[in-house]
This record gives C-alpha cells, sequence and structure tokens, in this order.
C-alpha cells in the first residue's frame, strides 16, 4: 500500500516533467520501488532517431552502440512489430551471436532475467521499456506476476512523455476527456459510488467501467483515486 | 492445436493462413452477407490486417484453418472505436490492458470443439500477457454461444433490433474464468499453455537461468 502510494508521488512527478534529465530521475526512483537491478525505456522514431532513458552504465551503452547489438540482441528482435509482454526467458538465445551479446551484457551488469514491453506509438513510432534483474527464475516469475500490470502502465506512461518531446504533437488533445468521461470521473469525485454514478448517469456499472478505464489511461493514472486526483489538479473536473 | 501467429509471421503458415483468409470470405461475405472485401483469390481482408495483429489460429489434422480470430491493443486503431464508438456513447476505449478481438471465425468444416478452444486461446493471452479486459463487436445471436463456451460478455451498448441488433460487449479476465473455459473447450490448462509456448517460446530450454 506505501509502495502504492509513492508510485501514484512518482507519477505525478512524471507529470510535470519536461526535460530527459527528469525522466532519468524518475525511471530511477521507479527502479528503486520496484527494487530491481535496471530499467530502461528507449525509443525509436519514424525518422529512425534514437533516444533513451534507464539505469545501465554508460560502458554498457556505449558497447552495445560500438558492436552495433541493436543486429543480434534477441530482445530487440522479439519484440520489434510485436506488442505483447516479453518475459526474455522465452526469446532465442540459441545461437552464437546471441550467446557472445548475452555473456558481454551479464559482464556489464545487466540482470540475467529481464521483461520487455513493446510499444507500437503513433506513425511508426517503436518503443520498448524493459525491467531487468539478478535473480532465480522463480524470484523472477514472482515478481512478474505481481508487477506486470504495472510495468505495462508504465512503459505507456513513460512512452506518452517521450512522445510530449515531439514538436508537431498536440499531446493534450488526444488526453481531453470525454463529456461522458468527465460527468463520471466528476461524481465519483464527489464520492458517490460506482452504483451510484452509473444511476445518475443512467449507464450500466458495466459502461461506466469502462469510462473510468479509458479516463485512467488518458491521465496517465494507475488507479480510480489517483486518476480522479490527477483530473482535479488538472481542472478538467471541478469539484 | 492452437496457434498464435503476428501477420508478419503468416508467410511461414501460408497453406493456413490462405484457407484463414478463405474462410472468412466464406463466413462474412457468403453466409453473413457483410459488405467486406474479398481479392481475386477469394480471400477477405480488412484495413486492421495490415496493421500487423495477432491471430489465434485453429489448426486441423491436415494443416488447415479450422477457425481463428484477431487481436489489435485499443492503444492504437481499433474497430470499437474507429468504426463503433456509437455503440459507447462516443467515447473511446484505449487502454493497453484492454484489446480487441475481431473477425471470429469458423470453417465451415469445423468440428464443434474449435470455437471453445479459440475462446481458451483468447483466455490464454490475457493470462499470459496480463491483459485485463477483452472488447468486440457482435451478433446479438452470439449471446447464447458465449455463455455455452462458458465466456459472457458484459453489453457496453447495443443498436438495432431483432436480427440486426449489434452490440459492444467487454469480456473480463479471472482465473474461474479461464479454468471454466477450459474446462468446456475440453482442453487441460497444460495442453493449452504448451500449444501458447510452442507459439511464444518456451522458457524451459533457455540458457538464461543462473544455474545453468
Amino acid at each position: 500500500m506505501a509502495n502504492r502510494v509513492r508510485l501514484d508521488q512518482i507519477l505525478e512527478s512524471l507529470e510535470v516533467t519536461n526535460t530527459l534529465e527528469g525522466l532519468q530521475e524518475i525511471i530511477e526512483r521507479v527502479r528503486d520501488l520496484f527494487a530491481i537491478d535496471h530499467m530502461m525505456y528507449h525509443w525509436v522514431d519514424s525518422a529512425g532517431d534514437h533516444y533513451y532513458f534507464g539505469t545501465y552504465s554508460q560502458a554498457w551503452i556505449d558497447q552495445y552502440q560500438d558492436k552495433n547489438y541493436v543486429r543480434v540482441d534477441p530482445v530487440i528482435a522479439g519484440c520489434f512489430q510485436r506488442f505483447h509482454p516479453v518475459d526474455w526467458k522465452r526469446l532465442d538465445w540459441s545461437g552464437k551471436p546471441a550467446r557472445a551479446f548475452l555473456d558481454d551484457a551479464l559482464e556489464h551488469g545487466v540482470g540475467n532475467q529481464g521483461y520487455s514491453v513493446p510499444i507500437r506509438g503513433p506513425n511508426g513510432q517503436f518503443a520498448l521499456f524493459t525491467t531487468s534483474h539478478n535473480c532465480s527464475d522463480e524470484a523472477w516469475e514472482k515478481f512478474t506476476e505481481k508487477r506486470s500490470r504495472d510495468l505495462i502502465l508504465m512503459a505507456h506512461f513513460f512512452n506518452r512523455k517521450a512522445l510530449e518531446f515531439e514538436t508537431e504533437r498536440a499531446p493534450e488533445q488526444s488526453r481531453a476527456l470525454s463529456p461522458r468521461e468527465i460527468d463520471a470521473m466528476t461524481l465519483l469525485a464527489m464520492g458517490h459510488s460506482r452504483a451510484q454514478v452509473a444511476e445518475t448517469l443512467e449507464i450500466s456499472e458495466h459502461t461506466l467501467r469502462v469510462y473510468i478505464e479509458s479516463s485512467r489511461h488518458k491521465l496517465g493514472a494507475q488507479n480510480t483515486t489517483h486518476a480522479i486526483a490527477q483530473a482535479m489538479a488538472r481542472g478538467l473536473i471541478v469539484v | 492445436m492452437l496457434r498464435y501467429i503476428y501477420a508478419t509471421d503468416l508467410h511461414k503458415f501460408s497453406d493456413l493462413a490462405n484457407s484463414m483468409f478463405k474462410d472468412r470470405a466464406d463466413q462474412f461475405k457468403t453466409r453473413l452477407g457483410w459488405a467486406v472485401n474479398v481479392d481475386e483469390n477469394g480471400e477477405e481482408r480488412d484495413q486492421y490486417d495490415h496493421l500487423n495483429p495477432l491471430y489465434v489460429i485453429w489448426e486441423e489434422a491436415d494443416g488447415s484453418h479450422g477457425g481463428s480470430m484477431r487481436f489489435l491493443p485499443t492503444t492504437g486503431p481499433v474497430m470499437v472505436n474507429d468504426v463503433f464508438s456509437n455503440l459507447n456513447g462516443g467515447t473511446h476505449i484505449c487502454s493497453p490492458l484492454i484489446w480487441e478481438c475481431t473477425r471470429f471465425c469458423l470453417s465451415r468444416k469445423a468440428s464443434s470443439h474449435v470455437a471453445g478452444a479459440l475462446t481458451l486461446g483468447g483466455t490464454e493471452i490475457m493470462r499470459n500477457f496480463s491483459v485485463e479486459h477483452l472488447t468486440g463487436v457482435f451478433d446479438h445471436r452470439m449471446i447464447r454461444i458465449y455463455r455455452s463456451l462458458g465466456f459472457s460478455p458484459e453489453v457496453i451498448g447495443s443498436i438495432g433490433e431483432g436480427r440486426d441488433r449489434i452490440s459492444l460487449g467487454l469480456w473480463e479476465y479471472s482465473r474461474e474464468i479461464y479454468l471454466n473455459v477450459a474446462q468446456r473447450a475440453g482442453i487441460t490448462p497444460e495442453q493449452s499453455q504448451m500449444w501458447f509456448d510452442r507459439s511464444f517460446g518456451m522458457s524451459a530450454e533457455q540458457p538464461m537461468a543462473m544455474s545453468a
């Protein structure tokens, strides 16, 4: 529960960040909160330019670029053009170049375990959010089982923030709440129960659930409470 | 067996893929009379097939298509938002935790267990990829079928009357539902996971374990 609150606070910092340094600081805080070795966000835009932030050592990032590891990295091959989260154990590490790459990665402090969330953004944008750690298979399975939802959401929050760095985009527009979503969030903020809100809006609780979920995603929030706080903070709803 | 194949990998299963697109033409154009595009080879495709969706396909013993469906995450272009948002009061469904399922198709020669197997494939995706909900638009007559498969949707909105009635549904994942779907499909969770692992890579054979 304490972790949940701290994650909400971190997401609020993420909301107001507009520098790469800010993102770097936030990804380090998330990494610390999840108590794992590494978190990396990596983005290739439509023009083929790369951006990244995260906790891998500079030595490894340099090595990766020098050796052009993007060509042999099974994580890239297994995530590009995909949209499902990928546990590194499911990838094909059997080839000689992949094994050599893995040895080098381990030597540079990358974990033996990993979980990567690929994202397909607009206009051919491709991003990857990776979590990596050194531990047993059992411990890793426990971690991913418990945290996969959070990791998927974090991936999309970081990606949305990164997209704001692209100049031509107007991110706020795509994140505006629809009138029905505003109604739902306002009533929830006033302390009504879901049943009451559904009744007031003359919709089913199931429909309400969709409005809440889409609002939560637009607001970059972890849960309903946080979404309401975000909507109020941004002046989208007035209570 | 069930196969999970992204569009970019369909060329590795060309007979299976071709018979899938032909069966889709047969189901959606010939039988249901939908205004879908069928090419000169008798195959039905729409613009979402070009967005590299993930297909779940039942492969018959002879390698041909027995049934299939198609998945895309609602964070990108999907039919529920592009075509059917009127079923949801104009609100777009957009979440990495909600995927859209479309083009649920059964071959004419498919045996009665194929629909159950495909449904299990849908819940297997949810279970392994932390997808909390599926969404999709369906013909009203499907409600009874979904119930028999153990996977009933919550109806978000409907339009039309009688035979023309269509609805927007939301399917929620739970372990209980998954086990129930597997039981009705007559397929063990172990078997299902094995098919899944065959498509997405098997964790056991990998060299990542520290003990290795």
